[in-house]
């Protein structure tokens, strides 16, 4: 057989059929389900009178719409009706067909994105589908992780296939050591500088190269989770040791001889070297400094040492004014001048036990600045929520004012009630920078957990190499 | 022969912005939702009021921006949607599609979509078609907010006929044969049943650590 991919072996390893359009029935080993994109899906399993093709595929869990207080009464605790209904809805759904479940009053519960590897619900060379854009994030396991819409959620659950065409391969590089302080989030914001919101229309991407390499499986989760806002439903990168040693003795991981014959398939995924990419980037990691988003698009980003561009400067001019009228700046402002209202750390792209780490690490015996209204932390799952404060780290983020909070989506995409209020403007360090995102008229700034820790005691964006 | 498809065809509307995402599309309040419609009052709700949206509210009494096209009596009734670049960019938010739907729009058409979006369109009957940067700028060029136009849609052919010229665009069979024929996706995928338990038995043997 000639080179391949890694993406080409995923492919073909899950290829069902080919149908009579070019399109594939594409095999899913995994099926994450949250409140939000599932009632629909499964109300047209029950107009066609099906069952779900294979339930012990689907993991379910409430995250997007759910309050990150009053967690221990449970249902009771969430406030607004519809959101109730939303949630009391999937969990009638997990009833009628046996689902894996993780409720609210579960340990286990969390961001879907973050339980699924925590869990060792996902593992290296599985299909994985979620009604979710940022399912990509399991692609850090050398899996094939793709966002699907509701009609898709229903496919799935009805066939156990996703229609699907073959994307084309993009590979990334990235060579060196990163400088102190810049994390995977500085690496997938500066991609998405490079290549642009939709640079990877059309593509898988896999990210390659030593600082890569390099990074943990958390790092890696970071990254895969933001190949969306570069446009590609799917980024991944080949397994190693480092994706082994994480998967041993998770939850649901294989055991024993399992394990060691599941590794030896896990060991041959990856791209073969002389295999074809039908685009290449290369960068240096000496390249990449700590960076912040200025604008509505998370291609709207900069270094900490530069300053809000001129709109004139881009081809689409309007775009960019339009952009910075929304979030009330200046072209020619120091991004170091730009003040805060709002520290939000959290979401599926940095909740994890190390971005609470670094962040807590920055914090210690420090206060938020006087003009922060609020500071947020939304561990990513309970279990991470359980851990940190067996490190302690809840009482740093309390000691500096922060408000420690229970996992969920929360102010990411502020479905809940963790929003901004109108013009107040957030160092976040979640993945979408998109108007009203975090809150009606609220500006959101993508960062790294570190330079929002650093912001919060600063008040203003400062580089946090400088700490 | 021209055979133009009238449930395709119409007067069109303008955007002229790239990215749009689909949080501008449907805000997150209204995915509170646990139906598939009632999203057309609030497709596009940040720019369309000048007050926040809820779920379930009456929007007569809302505020309205005059100045966003969507507000323009002419082109209410429009049913063809025309955009920049990267167009559903963002969330995979089905309810974006269901919004546009839901208000009377039949066709969008585009510089580019973003992949999740463009699939989801055509699970719903709703025609997702791309043009050349310059038919797209002819077409903004020529908008004219003081009168309705229109734009006659040949899915057979695959032309877009608009005044005097003609764009040709892709689009492959199968959606096509989806948008003519209303097909239904999940019955036809159920008819490669047994090529699937095929599948599944001897994926199973090759990864017994992946099933229960």
């Amino acid at each position: 057989m000639s080179s391949r991919t890694l993406y080409d072996k995923l492919w073909d390893a899950h290829h069902v059929a080919k149908r009579d359009d070019g399109s594939s029935l594409i095999y899913i080993d995994r099926h994450l389900i949250h409140e939000v994109t599932s009632p629909q899906a499964f109300d047209g399993l029950r107009e066609r009178k099906i069952e779900p093709w294979r339930v012990d595929s689907i993991i379910a869990t409430p995250d997007h719409n759910v309050p990150t207080e009053n967690r221990a009464k449970g249902l009771k605790g969430i406030s607004d009706s519809t959101s109730k209904l939303q949630v009391l809805t999937l969990e009638e759904n997990v009833k009628k067909y046996d689902l894996n479940f993780f409720s609210l009053g579960d340990e286990r519960q969390g961001i879907v994105h973050v339980i699924g590897p925590e869990q060792g619900l996902t593992l290296p060379g599985m299909t994985v589908v979620c009604g979710d854009s940022h399912t990509s994030t399991h692609g850090a396991f050398g899996a094939l992780a793709m966002g699907i819409g509701t009609s898709e959620v229903e496919h799935v659950l009805a066939t156990q296939c996703l229609i699907a065409y073959k994307q084309k391969n993009m590979r990334i590089n990235i060579e060196g050591d990163l400088l102190e302080r810049v994390s995977a989030k500085d690496v997938t914001m500066f991609i998405i500088g490079q290549v642009g919101t939709a640079g990877g229309t059309g593509f898988n991407i896999e990210y390659a190269g030593s600082t890569i390499e390099n990074l943990s499986m958390e790092g890696r989760m970071t990254l895969c989770n933001m190949s969306i806002e570069a446009g590609a439903r799917s980024g991944m990168v080949a397994p190693d040791q480092t994706t082994f040693d994480y998967i041993k003795g998770k939850p649901f991981a294989p055991l024993g001889e399992q394990f060691d014959k599941a590794l030896d398939t896990w060991i041959s995924l990856k791209s073969d070297p002389d295999a074809i990419f039908d685009n290449e980037f290369s960068f240096s990691s000496e390249q990449i400094l700590p960076q912040v988003t200025w604008g509505t698009s998370p291609e709207m980003v900069s270094s900490i040492d530069e300053k809000v561009p001129e709109p004139r400067d881009f081809k689409n001019k309007e775009n960019y004014e339009d952009a910075l009228n929304y979030m009330g700046l200046k072209p020619g402002t120091k991004l170091t001048d730009i003040s805060l209202d709002q520290i939000f750390i959290g979401s599926c792209t940095n909740s994890r036990i190390e971005d609470l780490r670094i962040a807590a690490e920055i914090l210690k015996g420090n206060k938020l600045a006087k003009n922060i209204k609020r500071a947020l932390v939304v561990p990513g799952s309970g279990l991470v929520k359980k851990q940190a404060e067996e490190e302690g780290l809840h009482e740093i983020f309390i000691d500096a004012g922060f408000s420690w909070r229970d996992a969920g989506c929360s102010m990411c995409l502020g479905m809940n009630p963790d929003q901004l209020d109108q013009e107040e403007r957030c160092a976040s360090t979640s993945n979408r920078n998109f108007e009203g995102r975090q809150g009606y008229k609220g500006r959101t700034h993508l960062v790294s957990p570190a330079m929002a820790a650093a912001a919060a005691i600063e008040g203003r964006f400062i580089d946090v190499r400088e700490f | 022969m021209k055979q133009i498809s009238n449930e395709f065809s119409g007067t069109f509307i303008c955007l002229e912005k790239s990215n749009i995402d689909t949080d501008q599309i449907i805000p997150k309040q209204f995915l509170k939702s646990i139906k598939k419609t009632g999203f057309g009052d609030n497709l596009f709700d940040g720019w369309r009021y000048l007050d926040e949206g809820t779920l379930d509210q009456e929007t007569s009494s809302r505020m309205v921006n005059k100045d966003f096209i969507f507000n323009n009596k002419l082109f209410i009734d429009s049913n063809i949607l025309v955009s920049g670049e990267n167009f559903g960019c963002g969330s995979s938010r089905e309810h974006a599609v269901w919004a546009l739907k839901d208000f009377g729009i039949k066709t969008v058409i585009a510089e580019s979509f973003a992949d999740i979006f463009y699939n989801n369109c055509f699970k719903n009957g709703l025609l997702a078609l791309s043009l050349k940067k310059s038919e797209i700028s002819k077409i903004f060029q020529n908008f004219n907010e003081n009168s309705a136009q229109s734009i006659e849609i040949d899915l057979i052919n695959q032309v877009l006929h608009y005044g005097d010229s003609e764009f040709k665009f892709e689009l492959d069979d199968y959606k096509k044969k989806c948008l003519l024929e209303g097909l239904d996706e999940i019955g036809a995928s159920l008819k490669f049943t047994d090529q699937i338990k095929s599948f599944e038995i001897n994926y199973q043997l090759k990864n017994p650590w992946l099933f229960k």
